[in-house]
Order: C-alpha cells, then structure tokens, then sequence
C-alpha cells in the first residue's frame, strides 16, 4: 500500500469519524470541538490535493475564528440544552431515512461516473508544479478574479456590519456624549445674560 | 493511487452527514449552523479534488470564496440566535413563531 493511500485514509476517517460526532454528540461543546476535528482533517485532505494554501486557509479561519466564534455562542448564552434534545430519538428514523435516499441517489450517479479529466481552462489557470501553490493562486487571484476578489470583502465587510448591527445593544442607564446635540445647540437659547445690580441678590 | 472517486465519495459521505444532522437536530439552531458548516465543507473538498484532477486552478478559487461566503453566513447566523436567544430566552426553532408559519 502506498503510503499516500495510508494519509488518505486516515485523513478521510478523521473527518468522517468527527463529522458524525458533531452531528451524534449530546453536549454542543463537544460538537464545536468535533467540528475543530474535522476541519483538520479536511485540511490534511486539501494537502494531499496539492492546496497548500487552502489547507492553512481553512486552519486560520475556521478554526480559528468560525469555530471559536461557535464555541462563543455556545457557551454565552445560557441554553438548557436537556429541554431540546429529550425528543431526539423522534426524528432519527426521519433523518436515517432521507440519508438512506440521498446515499442511494448519489451511488447511483457515482456508480459510473468516469469523469473528464481534460484541463479545458484559461492557460494561466493550468497547475503548474515549478511554481508554489500560495504564489500561483495569487497570480491569478489579484489578476483575472479581481472584481470577484473584491467582491468577496464587499460580502464579508456586510457581514460584519450585520453582526454588530445585530448584536449590538444600546443601553439607557448609561450617559453618552451626544455630539451632535451639542453642535447643535445654538446660544441664544441656552445662555441669558442678567443684569445684576450691586448690592442685590438675584 | 489515489483516483478522484474516493474524493467523491467522502464528500458525498460528508455531504450526507451533514444533511442527516440537520433532521436529527431539528430543534437546535447552533447544531444545524455547524451541519450547514459540514455541508459547505463536503462542497469544498468536492471543488479542490476536481482542480487536482483537473489540473486546473479554477476549483480552488472558487472554493476560496465559498470560505468567505461560509464564514460570512455562519457570523450572521450566529447574530441573529444570539439577537434571537435575548428576544426569546430560547434558541429552539419552535419557538420562532412570531410569523405563524
């Protein structure tokens, strides 16, 4: 057995491994933890694929930041998770029944599937082996798939207005500056100049 | 060596997981976030095995911004459960019932 063969199985039974724990496990910490499982070995996959730049992408963003932000979520909100799950085992025929059609479906279009293996692509966009995969991707990335580049920001920086906008509470027991108001405020109508006389009080 | 089809293979697995996992855990709206992760993820693998086979960069591009598009989603996602759980008191999906459908 090739030892390529060997890391491919052994990726691929670490995620799957995890991939039904995150779905099976009671406790949705552990599933948050299950997840963080299988994106390393999703990750390990996208190396032997040759995706360097993919692998360590999907390591800093979801591990590092979906999953931890899962795992925020989990554990700030006061959840009582026992009342959600004590009706689990009503949906588990459902839910082996529809993964039994789908699997059906699926084998029977990858029964004999031969796909085309012939690079039909721009010639730029052709893997290349003497350049590194972060570099080759960036040649293209920045050049041919700009507007989609940029796009991708557009979508994230919406995003993260949507999150703050979302979560964001304005409290009323606390005293905020109001700029606005103070620019606004005109004099004639907050300053009076009295005329005191000597001797006499106001 | 390893052919395309064992990569077709898991990811359909993995895509099957990830759909059981949204019926099993119909109530638990953090559960089926993590499920529509698996999902996403199945297509990834699915999008990078077909660009080594093919040789050709486009599948890995793509599968770049079905990562942006994920992570974007999951943050809104987990916005609104978490607007939702100050609203309610509860993130299961029987209680979003504002709308009666």
């Amino acid at each position: 057995m090739q030892p390529l063969i060997l890391a491919y199985y052994f990726f691929a039974g670490i995620t799957l491994f995890s991939a039904l724990f995150v779905v099976l496990s009671r406790n949705p910490v552990h599933s948050v933890l299950w997840l963080i499982l299988t994106f390393f070995g999703a990750s390990g996959l996208f190396i032997l694929l040759g995706a360097e730049f993919l692998a360590l992408i999907l390591m800093i963003v979801y591990v590092g930041a979906v999953a931890v932000l899962f795992m925020f979520v989990v554990m700030m909100l006061n959840i009582n998770f026992k009342e959600i799950k004590s009706r689990l085992t009503k949906y588990l025929p459902l839910g082996v029944l529809i993964g039994l059609v789908l699997f059906v479906e699926l084998g029977l279009v990858f029964g004999d599937f031969v796909p085309v293996l012939s690079p039909k692509g721009d010639k730029n966009l052709l893997i290349n082996e003497e350049i590194e995969n972060t570099r080759q991707l960036g040649l293209v990335l920045y050049t041919d798939f700009i507007i989609y580049f940029q796009l991708a920001g557009i979508v994230l920086l919406i995003a993260m207005l949507g999150a703050i906008v979302l979560t964001h509470q304005r409290r009323k027991d606390v005293k905020k500056q109001d700029i606005l108001t103070q620019i606004y405020r005109d004099p004639d109508n907050s300053i009076e100049l009295k005329d005191i006389k000597p001797g006499q009080g106001l | 060596m390893i052919e395309i089809q064992h990569f077709l293979i898991l990811s359909s697995l993995l895509f099957l997981i990830g759909v059981f996992g949204i019926f099993l855990n119909r109530k638990n709206v953090i559960i089926i976030l993590m499920s529509i992760e698996l999902i996403l993820l199945a297509v990834n693998i699915n999008f990078v095995s077909f660009s080594y086979f093919l040789g050709d960069l486009t599948g890995q591009i793509f599968s770049l911004f079905v990562l942006t598009v994920a992570a974007a989603e999951a943050a809104i996602g987990l916005a609104i459960l978490v607007c939702f759980f100050r609203n309610k008191g509860s993130i299961a999906v029987d209680d979003a019932n504002v709308m009666k459908g």
